[in-house]
């Protein structure tokens, strides 16, 4: 029997990273209505980006900047840029279909130029254990749930204490209107997909050394997101934070309680039992009927 | 004289904003009342919230007697009401007569009778007819993208009467259409209600149109009902005269 | 002119058709096999064009409802049942599992459908993995056995390929009668202008339920027939990635159209062998070219095709009415 203690530090901590993919997808999501399957492998590339930089000589302190921007390049700017806006056009839904090809391309290449094995990623926060109330928890669990949960609240922080922040709250929420009152939309948008880029490049640094660096997390990670974003609340930034750590505590708990091969069963169990009873989410507000 | 529609003390906020603020009107079966108003007044919220598209936040609604608040449109197109779209609502990769014969289909038997059933069931009949009346027959087998605008919205409100609807919902069926054409309406309207004793109620900024059409109107302000009456009487009301050149 | 067009399209069709029963005599082992693939490819997908094409709705767990078809054939037929009993089962359990899955996730937002199957695609690929009880697990269920239709046995390649194509023809047939049903209207109509189609009193969410259910269950009766095709199967082929292939299948054919999925399969299971020499990077490539597709013809290749052929008797047309108008005028 596991360590309770340590299981939910550990939960709460890979709970948080998810929050934070889970913020930068319904981010994108209310501003410029794109649906990104492609996220859980936006939040596998950084770390092989790093890699690579490294590969070339960088040490690790220097990689992680570069890593993190060519992240706002690619997955941010290019992002935007050369696929949702020329496809956005035609729709919702080829959009979606498009991040779904952009998954596919984005795995195989890793694959191709890298490697089809997993790599170990150096850690940004020391291993090792350290005592509290007299259990034994990991350090590595602490350092990653500090440094998300400085992530998330710096960007809450931003996003209602700062005039740019309200802006691009606005302009989410009702694009003519921000117009109106003279918001940049535009910029906003472009915004919103920076932070993204941003946030699953922070994702990547702390999730990529528990789970190694392979070209397939994506898949896992991408669905750790979205789940997390609809249990939590679905256009709701605090629904998501909330959504990632209890699908982080609940996948950990799973882990150590319930049968291993169904571990991965618990959080898509619980996501069709809350589209089913509660489909705004946990922190949600009912939507007006679609009709 | 039965009446058909009855609203009452209809209420719709959107966070802050109150669109529609205790409207309460009856309509009597072969009546064409007109809404009008100022940009902003309420007059589409209103009619999204009669017809479904919109739940009101207070209020309630009944057709023939039958209390109708919060229905689907689909289920209220099934008891008779039916629309029209001040932006164009046509299906355009559809022939004219494939778009009337769907809006024809969904009003005789079940899902599964339409599946197993006669596939025409005297539907190309009526969506002829209808074509006859509209006077669309030399555009019948033509893509509805096609058509011109004008010709289009005739469609959108033949596809309206498909169903022998009791009550419609006209919303600015006069918008962009050019003189003759707005001529022909006017007058396959002012027939099919004569006719049919189809009871009508219309949005429209065009007055000459409302006012030549319409036997009762309707006057509405930031969500509230200003005066309702005959067209002379609301033309000459200077309480009307005020709201509009106030704005 | 427009006539001429007709009979054209028939008679390529019919040229096709018989191609397809006739060239492929002389095909080797290996060719029959692609070909069979295509075919009950072709089935899946047109079941997803159903839900995608028309009724607009993202599925991603066709390939799992696949799964579920050839689960229940081989489970069925390797303790002697036969395959048209597999068949019914499966039907029946896809449309089932297709509206449990549906009803939930359509009456709230619409791409809930995409979240929901993708949860779903993930857990059929758990059970078929785990209860191995059933489904013997990872090592697989083998010696699956080839059906006898009307007498005949089909263990050859060349005649389980006629049993694939003919069950291709029969579902295109139903299919095709399906969408010139009014239900077919209806689905177009929700697709092309759903609060249109709600204000005409079509019950978009009934019509869109009953579309996935549908679709699913076309998913399975390609399962079906993959069973005895493979002649082996473990839970590995079924997981997303099927599930995103027939997406791509039904995308880059042309969603929407009744031979979209037909094209796409066709692309889709030739391009490893075309690309071969391109080793892994085919995938890449494959992917741009969908997303490149996606930013200038989001409705596929037959869309192009469509849209070439349109302003082509755009062009006739305004030509036709030029010369006659010419004509008017020339008149005294």
């Amino acid at each position: 029997m596991s360590n309770l203690l340590d299981l939910l530090v550990a939960g709460l901590a890979t709970g948080a990273i998810y929050a934070i993919v889970a913020v930068g997808f319904t981010l994108l999501w209310q501003t410029s209505q794109t649906i990104n399957f492609a996220q859980g492998e936006f939040v596998m590339l950084p770390a092989f980006l790093m890699l690579a930089a490294m590969h070339a000589g960088a040490p690790f302190w220097l990689a992680i900047p570069i890593g993190i921007l060519l992240s706002l390049l690619l997955l941010g700017l290019g992002f935007k840029m050369l696929l949702v806006d020329p496809v956005l056009r035609h729709g919702v839904l080829p959009l979606a279909i498009a991040t779904m090809a952009l998954a596919i391309g984005i795995k195989e290449a890793v694959k191709q130029f890298f490697s089809a094995e997993a790599s170990p990623f150096p850690s940004v926060v020391p291993a090792g254990e350290i005592a509290i109330f007299g259990r034994m928890v990991s350090l590595q669990s602490i350092g990653v749930l500090a440094l998300a949960i400085l992530a998330v609240v710096g960007l809450t922080a931003f996003l209602n204490r700062t005039s740019i922040g309200h802006q691009m709250q606005a302009a989410a929420q009702n694009p003519t209107v921000a117009r109106i009152i003279g918001v940049p939309v535009e910029r906003m948008i472009l915004l919103t997909f920076l932070i993204n880029a941003f946030l699953v490049a922070l994702a990547s640094l702390l999730i990529t050394p528990i789970y190694l660096a392979k070209f397939s997390s994506g898949e896992v990670l991408g669905q750790a997101a979205f789940i997390a974003a609809i249990v939590g609340g679905f256009n709701q930034v605090r629904g998501a934070i909330a959504g990632g750590l209890l699908i982080g505590v609940v996948d950990n708990l799973s882990a150590a309680y319930v049968s291993t091969q169904y571990r991965a069963a618990v959080p898509l169990i619980l996501l069709i039992v809350i589209i089913l009873f509660r489909p705004q989410g946990i922190l949600g507000r009912a939507e007006e009927r679609t009709v | 004289m039965t009446t058909v529609l009855e609203v009452t003390d209809i209420r719709k906020s959107f966070g802050g904003i109150t669109a529609v603020d205790g409207v309460s009107f009856d309509v009597r079966e072969g009546e064409i009342l007109g809404l009008i108003g100022p940009n902003g007044c309420g007059k589409s919220t209103l009619f999204n919230c009669i017809l479904g598209q919109l739940t009101p936040s207070g209020g309630e609604v009944k057709v023939d007697g039958k209390v109708v608040t919060g229905l689907r449109p689909s289920e209220l197109n099934r008891l008779g009401v039916s629309r029209t779209f001040q932006l164009l609502q046509v299906f355009p990769k559809l022939s004219v007569r494939e778009n009337l014969i769907l809006a024809g289909q969904e009003h005789r038997g079940s899902m599964m009778s339409r599946l197993f059933g006669p596939s025409d069931a005297g539907l190309t009949e009526a969506a002829d007819q209808m074509i006859g009346f509209f006077k669309l027959d030399h555009l019948a087998g033509l893509a509805a993208g096609g058509l011109s605008y004008g010709q289009q919205k005739l469609l959108d409100a033949a596809m309206a009467f498909m169903g022998g609807p009791r009550l419609v919902l006209l919303d600015e069926p006069a918008g962009g259409v050019n003189l003759t054409m707005l001529a022909d309406l006017k007058e396959r309207l002012a027939a099919i209600n004569r006719e049919k004793r189809a009871t009508f109620v219309v949005i429209e900024h065009n007055m000459e149109f409302v006012m030549s059409l319409c036997s009762r109107v309707m006057v509405m302000v930031e969500g509230k009902v200003l005066a309702m009456g005959k067209p002379e009487e609301v033309r000459d009301n200077p309480a009307v005269i005020d709201a509009y050149l106030g704005h | 002119m427009i006539g001429s067009g007709k009979h054209l399209r028939i008679g390529l069709g019919i040229v096709l058709i018989a191609g397809l029963i006739v060239v492929p005599v002389n095909f080797n082992r290996y060719g029959l096999f692609i070909l069979s693939q295509w075919a009950v490819m072709t089935i899946a997908a047109m079941g997803l064009n159903l839900t995608l094409g028309y009724a607009g709705q993202v599925s991603l767990a066709q390939g799992a409802f696949v799964g579920i078809g050839a689960y229940a054939a081989a489970i069925m037929t390797t303790q002697g049942a036969p395959l048209m009993a597999a068949l019914g089962v499966a039907v029946v359990l896809c449309f089932a599992v297709g509206w449990l899955l549906g009803y939930p996730a359509l009456r709230v937002q619409h791409h809930y459908l995409a979240f929901v199957t993708l949860a779903f695609s993930t857990l059929a690929f758990l059970v078929f993995r785990n209860e191995d009880w059933l489904t013997k697990g990872i090592y697989g269920i083998s010696n699956i056995p080839r059906p006898t239709i009307f007498g005949f046995a089909t263990n050859r390649p060349l005649p389980f390929y006629y049993v694939c194509l003919g069950s291709l023809g029969i579902v295109s047939v139903m299919l095709w009668w399906l969408i010139r049903s009014p239900w077919g209207r209806a689905f177009i109509a929700l697709r092309e202008n759903p609060v249109r189609a709600l204000s005409l009193g079509i019950d978009t969410r009934r019509y869109t339920l009953m579309a996935f259910a549908i679709g699913s269950a076309l998913g399975g009766v390609a399962g079906t027939l993959y069973a005895p095709l493979t002649q082996y199967i473990d839970p590995v082929p079924f997981n997303l990635s099927l599930s995103l292939d027939l997406l791509m299948m039904v995308i880059v054919g042309g969603a929407g159209f009744f031979f979209g999925p037909f094209l796409g399969a066709m692309i889709a299971v030739l391009l490893p062998e075309w690309l071969r020499f391109t080793e892994g990077y085919y995938l890449m490539l494959y992917a741009a070219a969908v997303i490149l597709l996606l930013i200038y013809s989001p409705t596929g290749i037959l869309g192009i095709l469509d849209r070439f052929l349109a302003e082509r008797r755009a062009k006739a047309a305004s030509a036709l009415r030029a010369v006659a108008k010419s004509g008017l005028e020339a008149a005294p």
